[in-house]
């Protein structure tokens, strides 16, 4: 079996802080993995590391085998909502539309073909109706399903989302979820970062569980074990906590 | 000029030169002083607005009052700052319009509305227009004794209120939430600090004009603060780099009359920042370099002690000398630096020279032992405790001995129950006490 | 036709800066905006030294790149030195005038410009500089021609880069996720706004360029939520002001770059007040029945 994705000893810090640290795992081909793990454990900063968004410090990241940039066609991201600026004077249709740039289109027109793509995300996440509102105008599970469907208009063969699932009431979160499940069956691989404990046992077939370092990595029914889910959760490893003290301290490189 | 007329100036020994000087100083120190608080509160860019919004209520209280009379100015400028602060306000709360936005709306607006009024009350008005331009590019040069006291009046009593208030200032400005919580009427303070900082704008830009005015709030404090994290020392920073640039700005315009004095005030603030930038302990370039330095040393020292721990260890030999080519085998280096880590050792009495090669001294038998020690505390730490592939840890332990301290050693050392193999099957060596 | 030439220079400006404002708008960047329109002043007191303004084009695009070392500056302040972003672009922008303006008085006698000239230029004059072919012929005001070209410079880039403005101006991070370079589209926006000020600064100074790349923009925020709606009408914002302004300072025989920046102003508090459903009036009638 192909992975899909290949972490190996990946390092990232900011500000010399160290917030992933020698994290390594491999998700197989056609899986719908979910991250979890507490606030501030560096699961944005994991899919921010996939998409080359950040710097990591050591370590490779392989998609499908390859380095990013031969295969970014084949990559989609959905950044966390926050990072949304809701105000700006732009519609769902537009910025579904842009599902379909690349950075080889950037300076034509959009054709035929965009527009059908575009429509046909928006068909499936069901907001053709809103396709001309201003994104601000919009419930949160609405909002939130622009975003996937932006994603799902580049036809992707990798789905990456941050916390698709949050500031979304139960009915809009079984509709995201089932939409995922749709692509996963399509042969597609979804990647979530989530929050929620128990739906995450639910939802995913494969686990990554975070917190700075990777506590467990593997199929859900294998990993989300009681001791697991304590050393996620139960804070910080103490002695991990002095070191990148120091490292900030001193200004010390985290590798040579 | 003559070397004379330097000392004169120096010395402060010509009266209108000690009265401009007294004038630029008290300003630059005052406008510093309030400065800091804006600083604080991330708002320094609102003291750029209401520097360019004084101008129209200057030219409407002249309009009106007929006179120059500075306390009629004063009150005008108040009021407009006041207006511009409000309209900065009403923007951000009633629309989808971020602050920096606001903030060039109102810079703008007002001032386009200033120029208006000056240009028609140049070529309307009877009274006399000369004098009041000097708000827009001060006028340091011309400043009398009146001048002088009438700022220093008013510097005066901007002391009296920040000293008293001192307290509530420094709240709001850190934690606004907090200081609600806590009962304080921030609303009222907040309106106090405002208006104590269109009153120091609305007199320093008679020392370096409305465009520059900014430099005089943001610069000093924006240095200061890369000396220190105190914050009384940042205060009393802030006010003496306003005020050196105050007495050195009119120095360098001094010695070329036909220069404007606003501008090199401002030359002045920005070489300082620059010395900050360079020189501040801690924050500095200087500082962040030798650290980096330092620390590049410490690794190339250790992992030359290391070396000859490695390339000893199978025979037990960790003592007999070695020669430069014989040590970067493993650390795989340039020769140069080999010789440079030993030189460094050499003067630590950890090595010493034998001829063309080094032996280790028993301070630095100990010394290797040690760093080998942590290395494989690490790897081990990492394999047990953080479930890492054994082919992984040597890159992250590589970097992290040098940074274990002997309380994390002692942890480690507990968490791991006391161990003798690291995961690659090597001993860990034991510190002999 | 001297009112002609006048309202024209200052719609071509209020057009090139309506276009550029809206989109600084959106990244958050007003202040830099104004920043760098005031530190272009030492780039263009080098020009005037090293040539006299109008000689040579190749200076102007010298000139402006002050605009890109004050973005340069700011952000090496705000990332490498980590001083607050307010602070960084303060420092910066009056580090940078007050250069220029020291050069300008050291250099008095071969630069050709003065302090007020700086701050709110000398639009009446505009008429007045011709350009003539070899026949001797005028055909119109040197500046027109230079702020047309501007201009359509401008129009070219944003039209042609649409996409690429849109989507790094909305969502960098997912442009740069799609492999996207998106400093090149930042510094591209910043020289486009560095030449603009510094092809305006002879006629209307710093201040109302400020104006127009933030007045008219903001105006047409409120009242739009498309951004080609919102670009179109920033333009038209931008024209009427000058057009108000014009007259406005016919009326009151004052300055006419301050007169646009007052009326740019006006309608931006139109807008603030009375815009339907939101205007702060109109809420606040609804509020009261
Ligand atoms: N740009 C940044 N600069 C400095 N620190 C950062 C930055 N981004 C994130 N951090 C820090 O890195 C740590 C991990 O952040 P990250 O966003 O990856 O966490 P997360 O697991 O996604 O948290 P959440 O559940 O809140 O989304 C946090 O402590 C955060 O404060
Ligand atoms: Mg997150």
């Amino acid at each position: 079996m192909k992975n899909a994705l290949e972490v190996n000893d990946l390092t990232v810090t900011y500000n010399q802080k160290p917030v992933l640290w020698n994290v390594g795992y491999a998700i197989p081909e056609g899986k719908m993995t979910g991250i979890i793990g507490p606030n501030g454990s560096g699961k944005t900063t994991m899919l921010k590391s996939i998409m080359g968004l950040v710097e990591p410090d050591g370590g490779s990241i392989r998609l499908f085998g390859q380095k990013l940039n031969k295969v970014r066609h084949r990559v989609s991201y959905v950044p966390q909502r926050e990072s949304v600026d809701w105000d700006f004077p732009i519609s769902v249709m537009e910025v579904v539309g842009m599902g379909r740039y690349t950075k080889r289109n950037l300076l034509g027109k959009q054709t035929k073909e965009d527009q059908d793509y575009a429509l046909e995300a928006l068909e499936k996440v069901k907001l053709l109706e809103f396709k001309d509102r201003q994104i601000s105008q919009l419930s949160g599970g609405q909002q939130q399903r622009v975003f996937i469907a932006r994603a799902l208009a580049q036809h992707a063969d990798f789905y990456i989302l941050d916390e698709p699932f949050a500031g979304v009431d139960a009915a809009s979160e079984a509709a995201i979820f089932e939409l995922l499940t749709q692509m996963k069956e399509e042969g597609k691989n979804v990647l979530v970062v989530h929050h929620d404990l128990q739906s995450a046992a639910k939802f995913f077939e494969y686990l990554i569980m975070l917190n700075t370092r990777l506590v467990a990595a593997g199929p859900t029914e294998e990993v989300f074990t009681e001791s697991n889910l304590e050393s996620t959760y139960g804070g910080q490893l103490n002695i991990l906590n002095s070191i990148g003290e120091q490292l900030k301290k001193k200004s010390f490189p985290i590798r040579e | 000029m003559s070397s004379k007329d330097l000392i004169d100036f120096l010395l402060l020994r010509d009266y209108n030169v000690l009265m401009v000087v007294l004038g630029t100083v008290i300003l630059g120190g005052s406008a510093a002083l309030v400065g800091s608080f804006s600083f604080l509160r991330k708002q320094s860019l609102i003291g750029d607005a209401i520097a360019h919004s004084i101008l129209p209520g200057i030219v409407l209280a002249f309009l009106i009052s007929g006179s120059k009379n500075p306390l009629f100015l004063m009150i005008g400028a108040l009021i407009s700052g006041w207006l511009s602060i409000s309209l900065i306000n009403a923007i951000v709360n009633r629309s989808k319009l971020k602050t920096d936005a606001a903030i060039a709306i109102a810079l703008s607006f007002f001032f386009g509305v200033g120029i208006v009024l000056l240009t028609y009350a140049q070529h309307n008005s009877e009274g006399n227009m000369t004098g009041l331009d000097q708000y827009l590019f001060g006028k340091a040069a011309s400043m009398n004794s009146l001048d002088v006291q009438l700022f220093a009046l008013m510097a005066i009593v901007l002391f009296f209120f920040i000293i008293i208030f001192k307290r509530a200032f420094i709240l709001i400005s850190f934690d606004r939430e907090f200081a609600i919580s806590k009962g304080l009427n921030v609303r009222f303070y907040e309106w106090l600090l405002s208006s104590l900082t269109i009153l120091a704008i609305a007199l320093g830009i008679q020392a370096v004009g409305m465009i520059l005015m900014a430099a005089l709030i943001i610069t000093p404090a924006a240095s200061a603060r890369q000396w220190t994290n105190k914050m009384g020392l940042f205060m009393g920073l802030t006010v003496l780099f306003g005020m050196i640039a105050g007495y050195f700005g009119s120095f360098l315009s001094y010695t070329a009359p036909q220069m404007p004095t606003g501008p090199w005030i401002v030359m002045v603030l920005s070489f300082i920042t620059l010395i900050s930038v360079i020189f501040a302990p801690e924050k500095g370039i200087v500082s962040r370099q030798r650290k980096k330095r330092k620390n590049q040393q410490k690794i190339l020292i250790e992992n030359v002690l290391k070396s000859f721990y490695h390339i000893g260890e199978t025979k037990k030999e960790i003592d007999v000398k070695r020669s430069p080519l014989e040590l970067n085998v493993k650390l795989q280096t340039e020769i140069k630096r080999v010789i440079k880590g030993l030189s460094i050792l050499e003067r630590k009495k950890q090595v010493v020279r034998v001829g063309e090669s080094w032996a280790l001294t028993t301070e630095g038998i100990t010394e290797s032992r040690r760093i080998v020690r942590l290395h494989r505390l690490w790897e081990l730490y990492l394999t047990k405790k953080m479930l890492i592939d054994p082919s992984f840890v040597h890159h992250d332990a590589e970097a992290i001995e040098h940074v274990i301290t002997p309380e994390i050693e002692f942890q480690l050392t507990k968490e791991l129950d006391n161990p003798e193999i690291d995961p690659h099957h090597s001993r860990i060596p034991k510190i002999r006490t | 036709m001297t009112a002609f030439w006048i309202i024209f220079t200052g719609a071509l400006l209020a057009a090139s800066s309506g276009i550029l404002g809206s989109f600084l708008l959106l990244r958050k960047m007003a202040m830099i905006g104004d920043a760098i329109s005031h530190a272009v002043l030492p780039g263009i007191a080098l020009a005037y030294l090293v040539a006299g303004f109008d000689t040579n084009y190749f200076l102007l695009i010298g000139a402006a790149l002050f605009g890109m070392i004050t973005t340069l500056i700011i952000q090496w302040l705000d990332k490498r030195i980590k001083m607050q972003t307010d602070a960084s672009i303060g420092v910066t922008f009056t580090f940078l005038f007050a250069l220029g303006i020291i050069l300008i008085s050291a250099f008095a006698s071969q630069i050709d410009l003065d302090q007020e000239c700086v701050l709110y230029g000398e639009i009446a004059y505009v008429p007045l500089d011709l350009i003539y072919t070899a026949s001797g012929e005028s055909i119109g005001p040197r500046q027109v021609w230079i702020l047309g070209v501007n201009l359509i410079i401008i129009l070219i880039a944003i039209v042609a880069g649409w996409r690429g403005w849109i989507l790094s101006s909305f969502d960098e991070e997912y442009a740069r996720s799609l492999g996207i370079k998106t400093t090149i589209w930042h510094y591209s926006l910043m020289m486009l706004v560095s030449l603009t000020t510094v092809v305006s600064f002879e006629s209307v100074g710093a201040i109302l360029v400020v104006a127009f790349l933030v007045i008219p923009p903001a105006t047409a925020y409120l009242l739009s939520d498309k951004l080609k709606v919102m670009v179109v009408l920033s333009v038209v914002f931008g024209v009427l002001s000058s057009i108000m302004g014009y007259y406005l300072a016919w009326v009151l025989d004052s300055s006419i770059a301050g007169s646009m920046a007052v009326s740019a102003g006006m309608l931006f508090l139109l807008a603030l007040f009375f815009r339907p459903k939101e205007g702060i009036v109109v809420k606040w009638i609804k509020f009261s029945k």
